[in-house]
């Protein structure tokens, strides 16, 4: 477990934070002046700017508050179709793009909260791997739910109904979200500086969240939940607080995500993403938001990168067998002790080096 | 009739899920892990008695021996090689490296296989028709109810009667007092996976004879299905794995068939939801408050 440390320290850690972000921006955005960035590469930068928010908002359940979650695709799910639903039907009403973005991850981040409580008042009560179930069962509902819903908008308001047949909209009005097609037609609105703001904010969040005396509470209830709750501090409010936070970043992450493709199906926001923001999570470290940002951002892009060579077929293949050889090396007392050894006298690094080292010239 | 012939369909349905369930809450309940790759042992078992049948012509009863056997194989290795360096490490690393297996697995396959869907053709053919023709049954599903009636029973005694079985129990209450009883906690594990995998092999070609269309990721959400079916009858326990795979499979038929095809999931999961919070340990889950 991390030990916190001084109130100096961590406030300095998370200084770091922001200006890892920001200058990981000022750079990228110097280089696409220049030309040097790839078409490839950059249309990677949104969703990964999302996929980092992902794993920092994820890593507040998961490391932070220590209870296993395999649903955060569905509320980033939440977040996505509602934000989409939201730019649309503001068109008119906030013709400036930037603004409509903001209020659009606004309530993206609103039903993303809105999800999590619904969620985490009762599902908070049951402990360990049946909340990690209950959690993917959730995740499976959301997606399931937006796959039969219809959503138009006209100038009567916003129509939602399960029936195709029975989305009638008035004249000049759209169909947003159709069923299992799913939101198609979505304004492009999302920009690299939408999503280097959005997870400074998120950041900001998190950091103060676990600085405070909430946070505080919150990692004592997930170090020892029976002596944190004797000395009276309640697990349900601190566990639900945790829970509708990491939902509601979540989903503003989501709403970022979904209006950075002119098309979005609810599948897109299955188990299986669930599980690679979590792996993000695990292998940066849990509890470590610097960490979690670092290793989204690079085990986001690299897959991404590697599409276009002709080791393609072998890409999951690969990330597979890494991502297992990781777990072991970080894991297993033998292996490490004796790779620990060989670092050391070959790199003088840390284990983790392959994950975080690289992370300085993000 | 046709809620009757529902019910056949989700009972056999559901069979197929008990068996899938079983080596989840059989592997939870001694090795305390999510084994996420189960699933796709269910596909690697399915293809194997697919490419028995298509390319060597072996019969069919053969071709599945065959698929039990490999997975057996398949799960010892997997076991011996992923898990047991882990065996005390946190729970989460463990259940990372189950999904680097599964994915594994999965894009092993698509590598191997192919992506495209193959049409698995089914062990048994043909359908008993009763009261006229307005019921009719497959012979696959009377095979499934069957298989599994068989195994759960088998199951019972093996781990109620013999040595191997009570070792099984053993370690599952408390691993460190077996081992201190002479019990070799190691090899218990390994035989819990092999009979595990086996398990998912027959469940595997069972599914793809009633359901025959065959691909790296069939074995995904059967899996996270079976999953639930074990959670569902309490994690850990066989009669509740055996409970939930029936009472899942004919909810999700009737989900099915009344409510909406494309809501089926959504009703099976809310289910879940539901009963895990009227019960936190499952249908016939025992639960174990923490001791201070």
């Amino acid at each position: 477990m991390k030990k916190l440390g001084t109130q100096k320290r961590t406030s300095l850690n998370g200084l770091i934070n922001y200006a890892i972000v920001i200058g990981a921006y000022v750079l990228l955005r110097v280089l696409m002046g220049a030309g040097l960035l790839s078409n490839s590469l950059q249309s990677v930068l949104v969703p990964a700017c999302c996929y980092m928010v992902m794993a920092v908002s994820l890593n507040l359940v998961v490391g932070i508050s220590g209870e296993l979650s395999l649903g955060h695709a569905g509320f980033m799910s939440l977040g996505a179709f509602s934000g989409i639903v939201a730019a649309v039907a503001l068109q008119n009403l906030v013709p400036f793009a930037p603004l409509r973005l903001a209020a659009a991850m606004v309530i993206g981040a609103l039903f993303g909260a809105l999800g999590g409580f619904v969620v985490g008042v009762p599902v908070l009560r049951l402990r360990g791997d049946y909340l990690a179930i209950v959690t993917l069962a959730f995740g499976q509902i959301i997606q399931n739910i937006i796959m039969v819903l219809y959503v138009g908008v006209d100038a009567k308001g916003i129509h939602v109904t399960t029936d195709s047949a029975r989305l009638v909209l008035a004249e000049g009005g759209t169909a947003i979200v159709k069923g299992p097609m799913g939101a198609v037609g979505a304004p492009k609105l999302a920009t690299f500086t939408a999503g280097a703001a959005l997870l400074l904010v998120t950041l900001f969040v998190a950091q103060n969240l676990v600085n405070s005396r909430s946070g505080r509470a919150i990692l004592a209830l997930r170090d020892n939940r029976i002596a944190a709750e004797s000395v009276g501090i309640p697990a349900g409010k601190y566990k639900l607080m945790a829970f509708v936070t990491s939902a509601a970043l979540a989903g503003a992450a989501g709403a970022l995500f979904g209006l950075n493709y002119s098309s979005t199906v609810a599948s897109k926001f299955n188990f299986n993403t669930s599980i690679l923001v979590l792996v993000f999570v695990v292998l940066g470290g849990l509890g470590n938001i610097r960490g979690s940002m670092v290793a989204a951002a690079l085990l986001y892009v690299l897959p991404e990168l590697l599409r276009g060579f002709n080791i393609a077929e072998y890409r999951m293949l690969v990330y597979a067998v890494i991502l297992i050889l990781v777990m072991l090396f970080t894991n297993n007392p033998t292996l490490q002790g004796f790779f620990g050894g060989v670092r050391e006298r070959l790199f003088q690094k840390a284990p983790e080096g392959t994950v975080k080292g690289g992370g300085a010239n993000e | 009739m046709s809620l009757l012939n529902n019910l056949i369909i989700g009972v056999s349905l559901g069979s197929i899920y008990a068996i899938i369930a079983l080596g989840y809450t059989m592997v939870y309940g001694i090795a305390k892990m999510l084994n996420f790759a189960h699933g796709d042992v269910i596909m690697v078992g399915a293809f194997v008695s697919f490419f028995a049948a298509g390319s060597f012509g072996l019969p069919p009863v053969v071709g599945l021996l065959l698929a039990m056997a490999v997975c057996t194989l398949l799960g010892i290795t997997i076991e011996r090689l992923a898990y047991k360096p882990l065996r005390q490490a946190p729970s989460l690393a463990v259940l990372i490296t189950a999904i680097g297996v599964s994915y594994l697995l999965q894009n092993g396959a698509q590598i191997l296989w192919g992506a495209a869907t193959k049409t698995f053709t089914p062990i048994l053919e043909g359908q008993l028709s009763l009261a006229g023709g307005q019921i009719t049954v497959t012979y696959v599903a009377i095979l499934a109810v069957v298989c599994c009636l068989v195994v759960m029973v088998c199951l019972t005694l093996f781990t109620g009667k013999t040595k191997l079985g009570k070792a099984m129990r053993a370690c599952s209450e408390d691993k460190g007092a077996a081992q201190l009883m002479g019990i070799n906690v190691d090899s218990t594990i390994s035989m819990t996976f092999a009979i595990g995998s086996a398990l998912a092999a027959l469940a595997g070609v069972l599914m793809c004879s009633a359901y025959p269309v065959l691909s790296p990721t069939t074995g995904a959400l059967s899996g996270i299905r079976a999953f639930t079916a074990a959670v569902f009858g309490g994690i850990g326990s066989i009669p509740g794995a055996f409970l939930g795979g029936i009472l899942l499979g004919i909810i999700e038929t009737f989900a099915k068939a009344y409510i909406s095809t494309s809501l089926s999931d959504a009703v099976v999961f809310g289910v879940l939801i539901v009963v895990l919070l009227v019960k936190p340990a499952g249908l016939l889950g025992k639960y174990v408050p923490e001791k201070v």
